[in-house]
């Protein structure tokens, strides 16, 4: 294509709409997608967004995979907090085998998928500073997401892509390291969360960026399918943590922060006071483990837990299970059956049909990221690009759950 | 129990409203299941969301089943945030035409879910501003997630048969 | 304080007043401590970057915390993460807009081979699209692995002829993948 080919127009420069491509690889998008932009000077028009850039089929893949092969699959839907994508999708299987989950193991699914929720919520409004001008906050409260990926580290042995636990529990128990861990956390983190929170929370220009930008209403949200914290500063308590809670949620105190008008600055105070919450959580939990008998991390269903490799080759019994287990002959129920969790980014939901066979029939994952994103484009019309940067970030869209 | 009581409400409540195009009524772990017909399927998804208060829309999937005469579900998840109850609404559709009213003139959340459908099953759904393909190319020329398409790449050379037992 | 590393002098004859050695090498030593690296990132592979660029892992240290997003300006074109059939070309493009010499690195099982994805969507590693000098195996890989990737494609701008553009084996190279 010749790229100086000349262009002759009569109109005004001034009154010509400039079409703007951002995407898919822009910097500012933290992300693969396409906006393209219908651009008056600085302020946008219209515009058009495209997505699929790494979609890779999971809901194909899932029909053709045993249920235990489907774990490393939702690590990578919502790459930022792994675990909570994991754990849903073991409590989807244990709620369709009506497993009774042990409260030990229901405690400390809660403490990894409130560390992960914290994980998240850190990328997000750390991004969010850094997309206003301030980068101190992103390479300051990095720092605490490397001590969350050491305590996982601890229990599962991976960071990132955790593959943490198993249907029906816990692959190993949690060492006493990972709990010093968790303790030195719980000590050291609340001090720089405060850091965090007086270098953005009165912040003259941190304001001025994001308060009264992007303001979304409850109807709307609702209309548009919003979940999460980005409903939530909108002014809707809907959290199912409260609402359909899962693994021993009402067993905790607990408050779900709501903002007022949905703009950025609410979500970013959300975030931020859900993140509080999730360390109250944690304490709780660890205060309640200690009522609870020691050295329980799975369920006891031999026939769909795995059993330890030592026995395995010690024991004809184990051996059996292990190989049903493999080859994906458990006894599962036919049913379908709708399991949501609140994910990072809002309601992360496994809608599962088993027909009784080695691999689901059909396995949908209601991804919050695609849901939420599908607002962009309609509430860009009429913001200034550098709004709308701020308000993607905001959204915390992450590319691998859109796409699935 | 509980939610046994108020499903059985809302499907005493429903079936009086349009009688026999409720069908297979079903409660799979206290989720209220129904069946029913594309041409009230709007109109069920209205009386829900205006009278009955399930205000959210959760989810729309379809699922495949080569083997049946309608052979393709579109699956709707709805959501009654203010009592937590959540129901399943279920519609069969024609592989051969599948055709549907749409939904997101009832909810804008409708609107990449539809298009998701669409391209995962091709079902078309009247009514839909934009219904084109979102997450895979344009080009693909097939519609992935129905059952007698392959997960693999049909057209890769590097992958040899007798290698994995095939 | 911590110590601060001075890299070392290539080979050559020294004597007073004077050093002498190969142009090729002083270039190389200057190439393989200021790459540029333009981060590709599309998915999992991506936030270990992050975490690779962020202050406990930093890979400041090898020259590269300069990130150029610009492909004009880059050295490294690192593709971190998943692509997609529908991003393949984006990638290539990509790749034609940098300036030689340019480097690639394959971060990652899904850029390297496709990954756990053997999928009808997505691209079975990015070799099929584009030259590749640096695979790093992981899923994700570690930011130690990372760092490790990296500095072999260090080594490898160091011990390259700065005329490499001009050679044979590079042009048919490109050929191959049908780049001028």
């Amino acid at each position: 294509m010749n790229h100086n080919h000349p262009v002759f127009t009569d109109n005004d420069p001034q009154e010509e709409l400039v079409t703007l491509n951002l995407g898919p690889t822009h910097p500012a998008t933290h992300g693969v997608f396409q906006n393209v932009l219908q651009m008056d000077g600085e302020r946008i028009v219209s515009g058009v967004s495209t997505v699929g850039y790494i979609h890779r089929a999971f809901e194909k893949i899932a029909e053709h995979r045993p249920f235990y092969q489907i774990t490393p699959l939702t690590d990578r839907l919502n790459y930022c907090s792994s675990p909570i994508n994991n754990m849903g999708w073991h409590m989807t299987v244990e709620k369709l085998l009506k497993i009774e989950m042990p409260k030990r193991v229901d405690y400390l699914r809660v403490i990894i998928m409130e560390l992960s929720r914290i994980a998240d919520h850190i990328i997000c409004n750390t991004i969010i500073g850094q997309d206003t001008g301030a980068t101190t906050t992103f390479l300051y409260l990095f720092q605490f997401r490397e001590h969350i990926y050491e305590i996982f580290e601890e229990v599962c042995g991976a960071r990132l892509t955790t593959n943490i636990g198993r249907i029906g529990g816990f692959e190993r128990d949690f060492n006493e390291v990972a709990f010093t861990k968790i303790n030195k956390f719980l000590k050291e983190f609340p001090v720089a969360l405060k850091e965090f929170e007086n270098l953005l929370n009165r912040n003259r220009i941190f304001i001025d960026r994001t308060a009264g930008v992007a303001e979304v209403g409850k109807e709307t949200a609702l209309d548009y399918g919003w979940t999460g914290p980005l409903l939530r500063a909108t002014g809707i308590d809907y959290d199912v943590r409260v609402s359909d809670p899962y693994s021993s949620y009402q067993d905790f105190d607990f408050e779900v922060p709501v903002g007022t008008s949905g703009d950025i600055y609410d979500r970013y105070l959300v975030r931020n006071e859900e993140m509080w919450q999730s360390l109250r959580i944690i304490e709780q939990s660890l205060e309640k483990l200690k009522s609870e008998p020691k050295g329980i991390f799975h369920a006891d269903v031999p026939e769909f837990y795995l059993p330890p490799k030592q026995e395995v080759y010690n024991n004809m019994e184990a051996l059996i299970y292990h190989f049903k287990i493999v080859m994906g002959e458990i006894d599962a129920p036919k049913a379908e059956i709708y399991h949501a969790v609140e994910g990072g980014n809002g309601e992360l939901g496994f809608y599962l049909i088993n027909d009784g066979g080695r691999t689901p029939y059909r396995l949908h994952f209601r991804r919050p990221s695609f849901i939420n994103y599908q607002m962009f484009a309609p509430m860009s019309e009429g913001m200034l690009l550098s709004d709308a940067i701020i308000n993607m970030s905001s959204m915390n869209i992450i590319a691998g759950e859109l796409d699935a | 129990m509980e939610q046994t009581t108020l499903n059985n409400d809302i499907h005493v409540k429903l079936v009086e409203k349009f009688g026999e195009k409720v069908t297979a009524v079903s409660e799979p772990y206290g989720l209220l299941t129904f069946v029913t017909y594309t041409d009230v399927i709007h109109n069920v998804l209205l009386h829900l969301k205006n009278e009955l208060n399930f205000n959210f829309l959760t989810d729309i999937t379809a699922v495949h089943y080569p083997e049946k005469d309608h052979g393709i579900a579109v699956v709707y998840h709805l959501n009654n945030m203010v009592e937590r109850v959540r129901i399943r609404v279920k519609v069969f559709i024609a592989e051969k035409h599948p055709t549907i009213p749409t939904a997101t003139t009832i909810w804008k959340a409708a609107n990449w879910m539809e298009r998701e459908t669409y391209d995962f099953f091709g079902v078309k759904f009247e009514g839909h501003p934009d219904l084109r393909r979102i997450l895979n190319m344009d080009d693909l020329g097939v519609h992935p997630m129905l059952k007698q398409y392959p997960l693999e790449d049909p057209n890769r050379v590097d992958k040899k048969d007798e290698f994995f037992g095939r | 304080m911590s110590e601060i590393n001075i890299v070392d002098a290539p080979p050559g004859t020294e004597g007073p007043g004077y050093f002498a050695t190969s142009l090729d090498k002083v270039i190389g030593l200057a190439r393989a401590n200021s790459l540029w690296p333009l981060p590709f990132a599309t998915s999992c592979c991506g936030i270990e970057f992050m975490a690779t660029m962020g202050s406990h892992y930093d890979l400041g240290r090898f020259g590269a915390e300069r990130l150029s997003f610009s492909p004009r300006q880059a050295d490294v074109l690192m593709v971190m993460g998943t692509i997609a059939k529908k991003m393949a070309p984006v990638l290539k493009q990509v790749y034609i807009q940098m300036a030689e010499p340019r480097w690639v690195m394959a971060v990652g099982a899904c850029a390297s081979s496709g990954g756990i994805f053997d999928t009808y969507s997505v691209l079975q590693g990015i070799d099929e699209v584009i030259p590749v000098d640096v695979y790093v195996p992981g899923c994700p890989p570690r930011p130690e692995a990372i760092l490790d990737g990296f500095q072999r494609v260090q080594d490898l701008v160091k011990n390259e002829s700065g005329r490499r553009r001009h050679s044979d084996y590079y042009k048919d190279l490109l050929g191959q993948y049908g780049i001028k």
